[in-house]
């Protein structure tokens, strides 16, 4: 008996090993590898280790106030994000209304805009540079992040559990405490470390929307990296960063690995109810209008900016965007751009669906959570250092991707990977294993197990993951921006070669490039949505 | 099971559509050819016509492939970076401000081209030719003529009035930190005043509500009231080509006056160079369109382009450059190697002097 329990699990290492041997290798050569390049070739410019810069970053008051400025500020931007999106993931998850479905995707939209675009929309509707206006614009940005990988979850909570416990007496605040939030935790501390990782290395909304006075690390190493050239001190900086996001991973680690609790999860449909009471009226419609105008309003305005021609409202900058600039060398058409766009997207989200599932199915095995922390490290690392790291890695054939265009898809799935570990993860994790039991006692075979219980699961999440990293790549515009690239661009790249000259055509021509990915946004998100049609209740 | 058929469907789409993934397939088909492909390794602000790149293929049989890197600065450091193993033929973009730089690091080879004859001597600041001239602009104080014309305020002639009471809250400018014509900005102060008094002149410009955001297109279309966005602040550093580029720019009917005018006496000049990349394995062809480059054809091509001047003397601007844009005829200078010794120590100085 005890042998044949010791070849399961050796077994079972195995496969964990195999099924690993994807990501880690594609962590290992995309990640690690160029980190550790530019990394070296900072600290060791002639081989041996010098370390005197990183002692700078905590002898310099100024270093040490971008360090710390930095890291507050994301917590802040966390805690409000939290605090703004959590009630409109609850009425998204739990209940139906008319426009239900197209709202859920229209939060999606801002997380996909370049941030200067958004910068200037808020500058438009009278913020000034200030502390106020970075947390805003975080919130705008990160709002999707919540009510995606935490609506995820809580769309399919069996109400009944917090019905039981108000009927044994559990006050509304009790049922919350004890019953909602522990079963929510892995996707709350998913969600709520994704915000702080992508708030964290916050780049264009600091360096808009903060003003000069105001760095963080992440604009501190682009400084040294791309202007000053003191690679050393760049080094540094982005081992603190690296060191921050480490901690931050551990941490979250053990808070999510504390309680992986199976629960019994329903298909949405089940668990949704129309707002019945006068109460739940007010609670659905308190949250629209808090969408309406954190969410709606900045997208408003580049909307109307985009038609708003000396004329009157009209198409002229949309027709302007296939005229201007037409003879250049560099001009493509908007219909290339868009197309670029999308097939980077499908390229990134392939790749990121296929290692991001293969780590999020073998990390469930393990229960170790090294492995989600470890795909979320590129998230909290500077674009520009991966940028550089691409550029002087990967610089030897077969592996001369400097220039090449996989490099784009690859930089982008690195953004989106950790987006899939997490959100297949917690599903894959939320199992009841007596589901796997009652399969197997009924005489199914591990395999058969997998694909009977497992695999529904997981292909559900993942297709709701692939939303996500699609629209990531469509609006990823950090570690695309640092390394060269040929000349296809995608939208983001149009839009910020069109800012770059000044002239009102440039400009209504860029708010119209913008409203373009909106759309593209809303209309993929759409489409991804529909896949899961089906969801959990079908098996 | 038939959302995994589904799923596995959609999977192998995307990695069949892989194989049509933008460009993958060019270095292939560039080689099937015997003609050569070279590499302009650049700055996202580069631009020429198709039909003048055109001309060059066809003259000398060789292609060209543009490579936009980042900024200016994050595009020579790439290529700095990356001496030895190149991921280019030639580099266009290093102007006087970053060229100290780029010489120090010995990413350039020699080539003096016969045709630098017809380029001043003045735009030549290499004396040993590892970097050709191409074209020049220059980084000034711009105005809103409409805004000057409705508050019935005179429009600034030197740098000393905008320190003065009239213009207090009017001017937006770059932080040098972060921003190419920030960084020109502050040379031209310096290059004014001296190396001993321009952080006085600074101090009054703060005292005087100089605003500073962290890029031009920020400080262009959200601060300038003739900008974008609905802006406050009717003077900004931008370039002396803006007057040529709001009008070439603006939504038809196109004005016929200019709504920007320039503060002429606040120019800094910048003169961008192009090199060929040491370690190049096509020195004869990347020399060929360092050739090509200030020639009449390019020349006369750059100003629509990236909306510069040419270096070439004699060479034809756009009716648009001729009717709209002022010529600075005395832009303020400082030699690279001045820059590039104390660039970084100047910015330092700046940064107490105006932010803290």
């Amino acid at each position: 008996m005890d042998r044949h329990r010791a070849a399961v699990t050796g077994g079972a290492r195995v496969r964990t090993a195999l099924l690993l041997l994807v990501p880690v290798g594609f962590f290992g050569v995309f990640f690690a590898y160029p980190i550790g390049s530019i990394l070296g070739r900072g600290l060791a410019p002639g081989g041996s280790v010098d370390l005197t810069p990183l002692t700078h970053v905590f002898s310099d008051p100024g270093l040490r106030g971008i360090a710390w400025f930095t890291l507050w500020q994301a917590a802040v931007s966390t805690v409000l994000t939290l605090a703004v999106a959590l009630p409109g993931a609850y009425v998204l998850a739990r209940y139906e209304f008319p426009g239900k479905r197209i709202v859920r995707a229209l939060v999606t939209v801002p997380f996909v805009l370049p941030t200067v675009v958004v910068g200037s929309a808020f500058l438009a509707l009278g913020f000034q540079p200030s502390l106020g206006a970075i947390l805003l614009a975080h919130v705008f940005f990160n709002y999707a992040v919540v009510v995606r990988t935490v609506g995820g979850l809580w769309s399919h909570l069996d109400p009944h559990q917090e019905e039981a416990a108000r009927v044994l007496g559990a006050s509304r605040r009790r049922t919350w405490w004890s019953v909602t939030l522990p079963a929510l935790r892995p996707a709350l501390v998913a969600a709520a470390t994704i915000t702080f990782l992508f708030t964290f290395t916050s780049f264009g909304v600091i360096l808009v929307l903060g003003g000069p006075t105001r760095s963080t690390l992440e604009t501190e190493i682009y400084r040294q990296t791309t202007q000053t050239l003191n690679l050393p001190l760049a080094a540094a900086l982005s081992i603190v960063q690296l060191v921050a996001v480490v901690a931050l991973l551990v941490g979250t680690g053990r808070a999510e690995g504390r309680r992986a609790t199976a629960l019994g999860l329903r298909p949405s449909a089940e668990v949704a109810r129309r707002p019945r009471t006068a109460r739940d009226r007010a609670v659905v419609g308190a949250n629209l209008v808090v969408m309406a105008a954190l969410l709606g309003t900045p997208v408003a305005v580049l909307v109307a900016r985009s038609f708003d021609t000396p004329g009157g409202a009209g198409f002229g900058f949309y027709r302007a965007l296939g005229s201007v600039r037409a003879g250049s060398v560099l001009f493509v058409p908007p219909t290339d751009a868009i197309r670029n766009s999308l097939v980077y997207a499908l390229v990134a989200t392939a790749i990121a669906v296929t290692v991001g599932g293969l780590a999020a199915v073998a990390a469930a095995r393990t229960r170790r959570r090294v492995v989600d922390g470890l795909l979320s490290l590129p998230l909290g690392v500077s674009a520009v250092t991966l940028g550089f790291g691409f550029l002087i890695a990967l610089d030897t054939p077969p592996l001369d991707l400097r220039t090449s265009p996989w490099l784009v898809p690859i930089a982008q799935a690195l953004v989106a990977i950790p987006f899939v570990v997490r959100i297949v993860g917690s599903v894959l994790r939320s199992i009841d294993p007596r589901l796997r039991e009652a399969a197997a006692t009924l005489g199914a075979g591990p395999a058969r197990v997998w694909r009977e219980v497992d695999l529904p699961i997981v292909t559900r999440a993942a297709s709701v993951a692939a939303a996500f990293a699609f629209a990531i790549s469509l609006g990823e515009f950090g570690a695309t921006t640092f390394i060269a690239r040929p000349n296809h661009p995608t939208l983001p790249i149009m839009i910020f070669r069109l800012l770059g000259q000044p002239g009102a055509q440039n400009f209504g021509a860029a708010m119209a490039a913008s409203t373009i990915l909106m759309a593209l946004t809303l209309v993929a998100v759409l489409g991804i949505d529909r896949f899961r049609v089906g969801e959990l209740g079908t098996f | 099971m038939h959302r995994l058929a589904r799923l596995l469907v959609a999977l192998s789409v995307a990695v069949a559509v892989t194989a049509a993934v933008p460009g993958a397939g060019a270095s292939t088909r560039s080689r099937a050819k015997s003609d050569v492909t070279i590499t302009l390794v650049t700055h996202d602000s580069f631009s020429v016509s198709k039909h003048v790149l055109g001309d060059f293929t066809r003259q000398t049989g060789v292609k060209v492939k543009v490579l936009p890197a980042g900024d200016a600065g994050a595009a020579l450091n790439q290529v700095i970076l990356t001496k030895g193993a190149p991921i280019g033929d030639l580099l266009f973009g290093v102007d006087n401000t970053f060229l100290s730089r780029a010489l120090q690091a010995g990413i350039f080879e020699t080539y003096r081209s016969p045709r630098l004859s017809a380029v001043p001597a003045a735009y030549q600041l290499d004396p040993k030719h590892r970097v050709t001239p191409v074209d020049h602009g220059d980084v000034c104080v711009e105005y809103d003529k409409q805004w000057f014309a409705q508050h019935h305020v005179p429009v600034p002639t030197a740098l000393d009035d905008l320190t003065k009471p009239a213009y207090q809250d009017l001017l937006v400018a770059e932080n040098p930190a972060t921003s190419s014509p920030g960084l020109a900005f502050q040379l031209a102060t310096i290059a004014h005043f001296g190396t001993k008094q321009w952080r006085a002149y600074w101090s009054k410009l703060r005292a005087n509500g100089v605003e500073i955001v962290n890029d031009w297109n920020t400080a262009y279309e959200s601060s300038f009231t003739a900008g974008g966005g609905n802006g406050t602040k009717p003077l900004v550093v931008s370039y002396a080509s803006d007057p040529a580029a709001a009008v070439y720019y603006a939504n038809p009917p196109k004005p016929t006056v200019s709504p920007v005018g320039t503060l002429l006496s606040s120019c800094f000049r910048q003169i961008e160079f192009v090199g060929v990349l040491e370690g190049t394995s096509h020195a004869k062809e990347a020399r060929r369109l360092v050739d090509f480059m200030i020639e009449r054809e390019f020349q006369a091509d750059l100003p629509l382009q990236m909306f510069v001047y040419p270096v070439r003397d004699g060479t034809p601007l756009p009716a648009v450059f001729e009717k709209y844009a002022q010529v600075v005829a005395k832009p303020l200078t400082l030699s690279p190697t001045v820059i590039g010794a104390r660039r970084d120590r100047w910015i330092e100085q700046w940064t107490d002097t105006v932010l803290r």
